[in-house]
């Protein structure tokens, strides 16, 4: 795959001092769903509006699908399609009139039946003559997706896109999206639900002020950083572990009935002892400790999310005490 | 649209979408300001203006037509274009303007040109309604249409600009209201700058508004306070330093982009 946007170096520096990016480099690749995640005021946003033309850059560069944002701003805005994150809408519009609107506006000649197909998709068809102003809130987020895609966009940013909006409707946008990445579009998203990007991006970027501290294949991100666990019901409690038992970073749960057993899946014990499950089975038949019923669990994304951006934080906090 | 050229499906959305509120706001566009100057007329040109002396050789009601007709569109030109795109500015729908292949002429083409053309049909009402309280005559109907364009270009251009500039409502009222309005009273709207003393005729001078009435009468009954190249050159050169500041705006991004 090759990418259809390159940041390079990208920072931003607002009139007041604050560094929202620091240096950003980042490649997303044709076709993909890209999830950006981070905490509140993280640069999530003003990434995504430097690369969309609403915030100006400090230094560094951005090229989408081959065109400099700056330079061939033309060519690159053609390319994108942007649903912010605040719902902001013509209230006195109708909907058929706002959507047709941002379709010209982006240089695309009137297509009725695409607005017609476009509204269709988002079930807002028999919302089209509506005010604005007369639709709920959910209502009011397709409306943005469908001014978004009025002018058949290849790229999609989406920020918050479910932000506030019901399951239902949740439900029908991850549809939406998939079906739009079958199409061909790349699509980068920024979600507070981290259970949103483990089911739909295919890579995961984590931002954390200003700075992109983790870009990976999701599957990847899950397997190298991700703790999984393997419990063991005792048949009789232990008091204490014993030292045979000591290769393996293992704790007592339950008043000693339980044994619990987190590991990674690249973990290797000092002096390149393997700290498998069959060798930790084997050494617990040895021992002639038995178990009733075992199981076991994987981190989600948002607990690698939330060990990341703490660990983040936590030396720039020490270092301010 | 090609990958460089002109974004003329752009323009023409925006150009159709104020249009579009232009007509949805029919009652406060254009019934109200017909309304009111329709009052002047009856009152200072009926009423008062009967009992008038003749101005230049004009009737004193008509003589007040094309002066108020240029009351009428500079407020237009101004609410017009200042609240087109200060509104997305407040509603935050501005996103789209600044993330769409869209350069500011071509947007200044749309705004504008939709407020110029509200302003210019705003103007041809307000002028067929005085026919019907005083008698007006157009000895120079090109000159006549030429200054209403570029009146109504260069004032809509201005609404542009206060339209960017404004932080708040108050802002977006504060030079029509104070400014506009009160240069267009002082600008010989409804007197010749020749009835005032020497020494305030020389301070009127310094009141752009002064030219534009002044040729645009001229362009009525031949009758000007200053020549009409000057009142052409004039406005040309207020044309010319709004596109400047207009240019300056979007270059620096000056209160669009963070």
């Amino acid at each position: 795959m090759k990418p259809v946007i390159s940041i390079s170096g990208l920072t931003k520096t607002y009139a007041g001092g604050f560094a929202a990016l620091k240096k950003v480099d980042l490649e997303i690749q044709q076709g993909e769903i890209f999830a950006l995640l981070g905490p509140n005021g993280a640069g999530k946003t003003t990434l995504i509006n430097i690369v969309c033309g609403i915030v100006t850059p400090s230094s560094g560069t951005v090229v989408a699908d081959g065109h400099d944002i700056v330079r061939d701003y033309r060519s690159a805005r053609f390319k994108i399609g942007l649903v912010p994150q605040e719902l902001t809408t013509d209230a006195f519009e109708t909907v058929w009139a706002t959507v047709t609107f941002s379709r010209g506006l982006f240089g695309r000649a009137p297509n009725p039946a695409h607005i017609e197909k476009v509204l269709r998709e988002l079930s807002l068809w028999d919302k089209r003559k509506t005010r604005i102003m007369n639709l709920s809130g959910g209502m009011k987020r397709r409306v943005m997706i469908a001014k978004a895609l009025s002018h058949e966009p290849e790229i999609l940013f989406l920020d918050e896109p479910t932000a506030g909006v019901d399951v239902e409707l949740r439900r029908d946008m991850w549809a939406l999206v998939r079906r739009l990445r079958e199409g061909g579009v790349t699509i980068i998203l920024t979600t507070h639900y981290i259970d949103e990007a483990e089911e739909m991006a295919d890579r995961i970027g984590i931002i954390s002020k200003g700075e992109l501290i983790v870009v990976e294949e999701k599957a990847k991100l899950m397997q190298k950083l991700g703790k999984r666990q393997l419990t063991l019901n005792l048949q009789e409690p232990m008091a204490a572990l014993p030292p045979a038992l000591a290769d393996w970073p293992l704790a007592l749960k339950a008043n000693g009935n339980q044994l619990q057993y987190t590991f990674d899946a690249h973990a290797v014990a000092p002096g390149d002892k393997p700290q498998d499950i069959p060798s930790l089975l084997r050494r617990l038949g040895e021992l002639q400790i038995g178990f009733k019923d075992l199981s076991t669990s994987q981190s989600s994304l948002e607990e690698i999310f939330v060990s990341l951006v703490t660990d983040r934080a936590e030396p720039a906090s020490k270092g301010a005490a | 649209m090609s990958d460089v050229g002109f974004n003329r499906q752009g323009v023409w959305a925006i150009y159709r979408f104020e249009m579009a509120r232009f007509v949805r706001t029919l009652l406060q566009s254009v019934v109200t300001p017909v309304i009111t100057t329709s009052l002047y007329f009856v009152v200072f040109g009926s009423a008062i203006g009967s009992r008038m002396s003749r101005v230049g050789g004009v009737p004193y009601g008509a003589f007040i037509v094309p002066g108020l007709i240029m009351l009428s569109i500079l407020t237009a030109s101004i609410s017009n274009a200042s609240f087109g795109i200060y509104f997305p500015k407040f509603t935050g729908t501005i996103y789209e303007l600044l993330s769409a292949p869209i350069s500011f002429v071509e947007m200044i083409l749309g705004y504008v040109g939709a407020a110029a053309t509200k302003s210019i049909s705003l103007g041809l009402i307000i002028l067929a309604t005085a026919t019907a309280f005083v008698p007006v005559e157009i000895r120079h109907p090109f000159f006549m249409v030429a200054f209403l364009l570029l009146t109504t270009i260069t004032f809509s251009l201005f609404g542009f600009v206060i339209g960017i500039w404004a932080k708040g409502f108050e802002q977006l009222q504060l030079i029509p209201m104070l400014v506009v309005t009160p240069l267009t009273f002082l600008g010989g709207a409804f007197y010749s700058i020749d009835m005032l003393p020497p020494r305030w005729r020389t301070v009127a001078l310094f009141n752009p508004v002064v030219y534009l009435i002044s040729g645009f009468r001229w362009s009525f009954y031949e009758t000007a306070d200053v020549g009409v190249g000057v009142s052409l050159a004039m406005t040309s050169g207020f044309l010319g330093l709004l596109l400047l500041v207009v240019g300056w705006m979007f270059k620096s991004g000056y209160r669009l982009k963070k």
